[in-house]
């Protein structure tokens, strides 16, 4: 049961769709779903700290009765990602009998395990969208952070893709102080498979926090991105991660506000339900698909999303000239520098954010997630962004996520 | 009257979009083109669901909106046919 | 889209009543969203 407080608000009639989205919908816009924490690669700043498969993930069974919900619900589409999604044996089933039951898959991938037979499946079926993910215009940028022989994976998925005459397949890319330079590099990659750009904002989530002092893009940087949008962003698509540079003038395009709990959610491979895919932590755990009630009673009833939906304070934030247009910034990102979440967002364009970091109390951790599905050992193709040495890869036809890991 | 946009044929949803009841109306996704439109009231909502029963859009319109509104729903209309959340149907 | 500053103040309404918007409104709003961080 909900209970209602009288002291909430209510909702407006009419306005703008953005004050709707405070008060919450009845079902997400943009669901994601991470199928699996198992994953071939481990890219230093996965945001899932993904890796090893973990034995609580949902079975098939468990999958078709959430996608049955999501279709009552009315969903429109859901997001696929992990972990690589395409790793789970059932993948492809779930991805037909999620178009079977009205729920459109857009699916994020590092392509390997798109062949040609795949490609073309894909370029038949309606309503499935794919994104291929890549972090550099070239394999010496990209494989730093994703690994050895990553590209080179990412690339042939293209390829085979376009062969296929698939549509507006995407490449999304992490955008990183290393790579922000190769825009136009990525521009003209994309455009050569005839793919779509996405450029996305780097959170330090997940194994993010790790690298995110290393990786984040400078002030400088942000500014140049901006530009670059702002010249160049006809036709590219930024995830809407980069409203908190719309404080630098003119907004970008999308909705500028955080929609943890509110227009998005995660779903996680073991029915687990967080705010926001960057938000894998367990003061964002919101319930469990298995719970009574299943999905829509957690996205309608629970209590973290009931919060998320009364009207935020914006804290400090809200006396600055530039609220309107940033609200704040992103919830993840301030949580996992150990920034309060009413107060600047850490790369916030007024520097206001710097000095929020700065003022940290330098005894104190900043929070980590209670999961890590990270691997324990050295993995075929391994980034070398941190100095370790890359691994040899041995057996190409090896696919399994657990390939080269000690037991136990 | 905004170019394009006809009333006085037959109109319907179109087949590729979905629309979803909300608190505040509704939302409509258009699977073709991607493109999500927020109808903000129920009479909208109601219009559009009801144009494949009416001869023409504008018919629609009469049936279920008070006159002083009628031009800001035939503007609506117009600018989900624009974005081809509507479609004209053949008959 | 650039937003313009916040609109009126927001007017009581339950979901069972025939909601009468501003008639300079529109009732149409088109929504430029990307996924919203979901589509990482």
């Amino acid at each position: 049961m909900t209970a209602v407080l009288p002291s909430r608000p209510e909702r407006p009639v009419g306005g703008r769709l953005i004050d709707q989205f405070e008060y919450g919908l009845d079902a997400p816009i943009c669901l994601t779903w991470e199928l699996t924490y198992a994953c071939n690669l481990a890219c230093v700043h996965c945001l899932s700290s993904s890796g090893r498969r973990d034995p609580r993930e949902l079975s098939t069974a468990e999958a078709e009765a959430v996608i049955d919900e999501l279709q009552r619900m009315q969903v429109f589409y859901v997001n696929v990602g992990g972990g690589e999604p395409t790793v789970r044996p059932d993948f492809w089933h779930l991805l037909d009998y999620a178009v079977g039951h009205d729920v459109g898959v857009k699916f994020s991938t590092n392509g390997i395990k798109l062949d040609r037979a795949r490609a073309e499946q894909l370029a038949r079926t309606d309503y499935v969208d794919v994104q291929i993910s890549l972090d550099g215009a070239t394999a010496e940028v990209n494989d730093a952070v994703r690994g050895t022989g990553s590209f080179v994976t990412a690339t042939r998925a293209l390829a085979n893709l376009a062969e296929a005459g698939m549509k507006d397949f995407k490449v999304s890319v992490v955008v990183t102080r290393e790579n922000v330079g190769q825009l136009d590099d990525f521009k003209a990659l994309t455009d050569s498979y005839g793919a779509q750009l996405r450029i996305t904002r780097f959170r330090p989530s997940g194994r993010g926090a790790d690298v995110w002092d290393r990786l984040h893009p400078t002030q400088q940087q942000q500014r140049e991105l901006y530009a670059w949008l702002l010249a160049n962003g006809d036709g590219v698509l930024t995830g809407d991660s980069f409203f908190h540079l719309s404080a630098l003038g003119e907004s970008l395009p999308g909705l500028n506000l955080c929609g943890a709990g509110r227009v998005v959610c995660l779903i996680d491979p073991v029915g687990d339900v967080y705010a926001c895919p960057f938000a894998i932590h367990e003061n964002f755990l919101a319930g469990n698909v298995r719970d009574e009630g299943g999905f829509q009673r957690v996205w309608r009833s629970s209590e973290l999303f009931a919060e998320l939906r009364s009207p935020q304070t914006g804290g400090a934030c809200t006396k600055c000239a530039h609220f309107d247009a940033c609200r704040g910034g992103c919830m993840a990102a301030k949580f996992f520098t150990g920034l309060p979440l009413d107060g600047p967002d850490p790369e916030c364009v007024q520097g206001y954010g710097e000095t929020a970091l700065a003022a940290r109390d330098s005894a104190a951790t900043t929070p980590r997630s209670h999961l890590d599905h990270s691997h324990t050992g050295p993995v075929r193709g391994q980034p070398t962004l941190l100095g370790m040495p890359a691994v040899p890869i041995v057996k190409i036809c090896d696919e399994s996520p657990l390939a080269g890991l000690a037991p136990g | 009257m905004t170019p394009g946009f006809d009333p006085d044929v037959p109109w319907q949803r179109a087949r590729s979009v979905a629309l979803r009841p909300e608190p505040f109306g509704a939302l409509a996704y258009h699977f073709g083109n991607r493109t999500l439109s927020f109808l903000k009231s129920q009479t909208l909502v109601t219009v559009v669901e009801s144009l494949a029963e009416h001869p023409t859009a504008r018919a629609a319109i009469e049936a279920g909106v008070p006159e002083g509104q009628r031009p800001a729903y035939l503007k609506a209309l117009a600018d989900l046919a624009r974005t081809q959340m509507i479609e004209v149907r053949s008959s | 889209m650039p937003e313009t500053p916040q609109t009126d103040a927001p007017v009581p309404a339950t979901s069972a009543a025939v909601e009468e918007p501003l008639v300079e409104e529109s009732l149409v709003e088109e929504i430029s969203i990307d996924g919203m961080c979901g589509v990482y």
